[in-house]
C-alpha cells in the first residue's frame, strides 16, 4: 500500500478529481474511436513512424495548440483567483502549482514546439530541400519533446504538480521546501524535451548550411530561414547549460548532493545563475523565429521586398551574441555589487538597439507599399506598437537601480507578457493563418480571423496593461491573494475581464478551424497570397518529396522572380527521387524515455535500470541497421506531378 | 605503409590519456582549490578540442569553416558565461 501512496495527489481538490475523470474518459474515447474506425494501422504507418518534416511539423503545431489551451486554463484560473480581494477560490498551494505549470507549459510546451513546427514545415521548403539533414533524428526530437510534455502534464493527476515557479529557484525547489515529487517532474520532463530541442538545433543548422538549393548563398536565404539558423545556433549554445543545471538539480533532489543547497558548500544562487544563462537566450530563441515570420508576412502583404535585408541579418547575429551577455538582469537584487549590475544593465539596454533596427526595417518595408489587410498582416501590424511597448518597459527594467522597485512585481509580469504575446503568440497565429492553405489546402475564414485578432488584442491590453499600474503600486507577483485595503481590486478585475476576452479569442480560433473545414472553398491553387519565396512554388498539397525538380535560385525572392521576371525556377528534367525510410524506432525510443522519466520521478530504481538498458538497446540496434532509404521511381514522380498540375509552371 | 598506420589517431589517443592522467592528479596531489580547478578547466577544454579534431574529424571536409565557426562561437559564449559568473559571484560579491 505504501508503494502506491506516493502516487496520490498531495493537495487534492474536486477540480483535480474531475480532471482525472475527464482525462480517463478522453483516453478511453480515443482508444475506442481508433479501434472502432480501424485507424491504428493508419496512425502507425502515416504518423507515428513518419520521418517527413512536414508531418512532424504539423504534429508539433497540433501539440502546441493543445498545450496553449492547457496553459490557458491555468491562466484563467489565476486571473479568476486574483479578480477580487481575499478570494477563496484557490488556496495558496493550488495557486503555486498553477502559476508554475502555466509558465512551464507556455514556454517549453507551447511556444517552443510552435516555432519548431514552423521551422520543420517551412525551412526545407524555403531552401528547396527534400527534407531536413537528419530526418530520423528529427522524428526522435519530436517524440522526445512529446513524451517530455506528456510526462509533465500527468504530474497534476499522479503525484502532484511542481510548485516552485517556472524558474524553480533553489533552495525553494530543494527537497527541504518542495517535498512532493512535483519538482522531480519539472527536472526530468524538461531534461527529456530539452534533449529533443538540442537535437533539433543541430539538425536545423546542418540542414540550412548544407542543403540549400543551388544558387542560394547565405545572403540569398529568406529571412525566416536566417532567423531559424540564428535561433538554432543559440539553442545549441545554451541548451547544454540547462541540461547540466537540471542534472545537478535532479541529483540534489534524488541523491542528496549539495550543488544548490544553502549549506554544506552548496550555492543556491548558482541555480538562478545557470537557469538564466539559458533562460535569457531562450526568450530570444522564441522571438527570433517570430521576427522571421513577421518579415515574410510583412513583405508579402506590402507587395514589396523586405527593407534592409543586410541589417536584418546583422541585427540577428548581433542579438545572438548579446543575448548571451545579459542574463544577470534577472537577478539584479541578489546581492552582487554595483560594478557587475552596471555592466549587465548596459548590455541589456544595448540589445534594444538591434531590436529597434528591425522594427524600423518593418516600418520601411510597409512604407509606400500596397498593403493588404489580411489576418496575418493585421497580427503583424498589431505586433509592432504593442511589442515596442514591451521593449520599452524592458529597458526600464534594465536599469538595475530602478529594478529594485520593479523586480518581482506585476510590472515585470506585464513586461514579459507584453513581449511574448504580441511578439511570439501573435506571430504563431499570423504564421498559422498564413501557412494554413499550404498545410491543408484551404484558407481560414478571414472575417472570423479578424474578430479573433481584435478579441486577442483588446483582451491583451485590458488584461496586461493594468498590471503595469498595480505593479508600480506594489502588487507582488506569485501572491495568491491580497487584502482589500491595498486597492488592487478594481484593476485586477479589469485584468480578469481582459483574460476572458482573450479566452473568447482562442475559442474563436477553434470555431474558425471548424467553420473553414466545412465551408471554405478548396480550389485556391498553390499560391493564394501571391507570395514571394520558394515554399509557395510547391504544389498544394505538398508532395512528400517537396520539389520534383531542385529549384534554381537567383535572388532572395526566386518565386517572385519566376512569376514576374521570367526567372526559370525548374531548369532540369524530372529524375527518380531518393527519400528516407519511415522508422518506428524514434517513437519506441521516446516511449522508453517516458517510462525512464516516470520511474526516475518516483525513484523506482529497478524500472530506471530496465528502461536505461532499453534506451541503449535502441541506440545499439541503430548502429547495426543498414538503411539506405528508398527511391521514388520516375514514373511515380511523373504521375504525382501530372495529378497536381505539372512539374514546370 | 605510412598511409596504413593511423599515426595521428594513435598520438591523439596517447595525448588524451595523458590529459586524463593530469586531471586525475588533482585528486591525489594536495593542490589549492584554485590551482586544482584551473588544471581541470584547461585539461577539459584541450581534451574536448582534441576529440573534436582527431576523432570527430572536424576540419577534414570542405565545410570546415562552418564547423570551426560554430566551435569558436561556442567557446566565446562559454568564456563569457564562466567569466561573467566569476564576475558576479566572486569578484563583485
Ligand atoms: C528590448 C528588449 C528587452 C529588454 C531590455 C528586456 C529586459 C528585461 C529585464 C531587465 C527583465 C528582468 C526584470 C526583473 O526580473 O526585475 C526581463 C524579464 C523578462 N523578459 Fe525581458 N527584455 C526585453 C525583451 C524581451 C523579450 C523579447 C522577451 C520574450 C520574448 C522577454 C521576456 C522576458 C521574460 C520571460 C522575463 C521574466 C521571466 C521571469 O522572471 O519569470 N523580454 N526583461
Ligand atoms: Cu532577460
Amino acid at each position: 500500500m505504501e508503494f502506491f501512496e506516493r502516487f496520490a495527489i498531495p493537495h487534492p481538490s474536486p477540480a483535480i478529481y474531475a480532471s482525472m475523470v475527464v482525462i480517463a474518459l478522453t483516453v478511453i474515447a480515443i482508444i475506442a474511436g481508433l479501434t472502432y474506425f480501424k485507424k491504428w494501422g493508419y496512425l502507425w504507418r502515416e504518423w507515428l513512424t513518419t520521418v517527413d518534416h512536414k508531418r512532424l511539423g504539423l504534429m508539433y503545431i497540433i501539440s502546441a495548440i493543445l498545450m496553449l489551451f492547457r496553459g490557458g486554463v491555468d491562466a484563467i484560473m489565476m486571473r479568476a483567483q486574483l479578480a477580487t480581494p481575499d478570494s477563496k477560490l484557490l488556496d495558496a498551494q493550488h495557486y503555486n502549482e498553477i502559476f508554475t505549470t502555466h509558465g512551464v507549459v507556455m514556454i517549453m510546451f507551447m511556444a517552443m514546439p510552435f516555432i519548431f513546427g514552423f521551422m520543420n514545415y517551412i525551412v526545407p521548403l524555403q531552401i528547396g530541400a527534400r527534407d531536413v539533414a537528419f530526418p530520423r533524428l528529427n522524428a526522435i526530437s519530436f517524440w522526445l519533446f512529446f513524451m517530455g510534455a506528456m510526462l509533465f502534464n500527468i504530474s497534476f493527476v499522479i503525484g502532484g504538480s511542481p510548485d516552485a515557479g517556472w524558474t524553480s529557484y533553489f533552495p525553494l525547489a530543494g527537497t527541504e521546501f518542495s517535498e512532493s515529487v512535483g519538482t522531480n517532474y519539472y527536472m526530468i520532463a524538461l531534461q527529456i524535451s530539452g534533449l529533443g530541442s538540442l537535437m533539433t538545433g543541430i539538425n536545423m543548422i546542418t540542414t540550412i548550411l548544407k542543403m540549400r538549393a543551388p544558387g542560394m548563398t547565405l545572403m540569398k536565404m529568406p529571412m525566416f530561414t536566417w532567423s531559424t539558423l540564428v535561433a538554432n545556433l543559440i539553442i545549441v549554445t545554451v541548451f547544454p547549460v540547462l541540461t547540466v543545471a537540471l542534472a545537478m538539480g535532479t541529483m540534489d533532489r534524488l541523491f542528496a548532493t549539495n550543488f544548490f543547497t544553502s549549506s554544506n558548500g552548496g550555492m543556491d544562487m548558482l541555480w538562478a545563475n545557470l537557469f538564466w544563462v539559458w533562460g535569457h537566450p531562450e526568450v530570444y530563441i522564441l522571438i527570433l523565429p517570430a521576427f522571421g515570420l513577421y518579415s515574410e508576412i510583412i513583405s508579402t502583404f506590402s507587395s514589396k521586398n523586405l527593407y534592409g535585408y543586410t541589417s536584418m541579418v546583422a541585427s540577428m547575429v548581433i542579438i545572438s551574441v548579446l543575448s548571451c551577455l545579459v542574463w544577470a538582469h534577472h537577478f539584479f537584487t541578489m546581492g552582487q555589487g554595483a560594478a557587475s549590475n552596471s555592466f549587465f544593465s548596459i548590455t541589456t539596454m544595448a540589445i534594444a538597439v538591434p531590436t529597434g533596427v528591425k522594427i524600423f526595417n518593418w516600418l520601411f518595408t510597409m512604407w509606400k507599399g500596397k498593403i493588404r489587410f489580411t489576418v496575418p498582416m493585421l497580427y503583424s501590424i498589431g505586433f509592432i506598437p504593442l511589442f515596442t511597448i514591451g521593449g520599452v518597459t524592458g529597458v526600464m527594467l534594465a536599469m538595475s537601480a530602478a529594478d529594485y522597485q520593479y523586480h518581482n512585481t506585476m510590472f515585470l509580469v506585464a513586461h514579459f507578457h507584453n513581449t511574448i504575446i504580441p511578439g511570439v503568440v501573435f506571430a504563431m497565429l499570423a504564421g498559422l493563418t498564413y501557412y494554413w492553405p499550404k498545410m491543408f489546402g484551404f484558407m481560414l475564414n478571414e472575417r472570423i480571423g479578424k474578430w479573433t485578432f481584435w478579441a486577442l488584442s483588446i483582451g491583451f491590453v485590458l488584461a496586461f496593461f493594468p498590471m503595469y499600474i498595480t505593479g508600480l503600486d506594489g502588487q507582488a507577483r506569485r501572491m495568491y491573494t491580497y487584502s482589500e485595503s491595498t486597492g488592487f481590486g478594481p484593476l485586477n478585475m479589469l485584468s480578469f475581464i481582459g483574460a476572458g476576452i482573450m479566452a473568447i479569442g482562442f475559442v474563436l480560433i477553434v470555431y474558425n478551424i471548424y467553420y473553414s473545414i466545412r465551408y471554405a472553398p478548396r480550389n485556391i491553387g498553390s499560391d493564394p497570397w501571391d507570395a514571394r519565396t520558394l515554399e509557395w512554388a510547391t504544389h498544394t498539397p505538398v508532395p512528400e518529396y517537396n520539389f520534383a525538380i531542385t529549384p534554381a535560385v537567383n535572388s532572395v525572392e526566386p518565386f517572385w522572380d519566376a512569376k514576374k521576371k521570367k526567372h526559370v525556377l525548374f531548369p532540369e528534367p524530372l529524375k527518380k527521387i531518393h527519400m528516407p525510410n519511415n522508422s518506428g524506432m524514434p517513437f519506441i525510443l521516446s516511449a522508453i524515455f517516458f517510462v525512464w522519466g516516470f520511474s526516475f520521478v518516483f525513484a523506482i530504481w529497478p524500472l530506471v535500470i530496465i528502461a536505461t538498458l532499453g534506451i541503449f538497446a535502441c541506440l545499439a540496434s541503430r548502429s547495426f541497421e543498414n538503411d539506405h532509404g528508398r527511391y521514388i521511381s520516375l514514373e511515380e514522380v511523373e504521375e504525382t506531378e501530372e495529378k497536381l498540375g505539372g512539374a514546370k509552371k | 605503409m605510412k598511409e596504413l598506420f593511423p599515426a595521428k589517431q594513435v598520438m591523439g589517443f596517447v595525448f588524451s590519456l595523458i590529459l586524463t592522467a593530469i586531471a586525475l592528479l588533482v585528486y591525489f596531489l594536495d593542490l589549492s582549490f584554485t590551482a586544482g580547478l584551473t588544471i581541470l578547466v584547461v585539461t577539459a577544454f584541450v581534451q574536448a578540442l582534441l576529440q573534436l579534431v582527431v576523432f570527430m574529424h572536424a576540419g577534414e571536409t570542405k565545410d570546415k569553416w562552418a564547423i570551426y565557426g560554430n566551435v569558436y562561437f561556442m567557446i566565446l559564449i562559454a568564456m563569457i558565461t564562466i567569466f561573467g559568473t566569476l564576475f558576479l559571484f566572486v569578484w563583485d560579491m
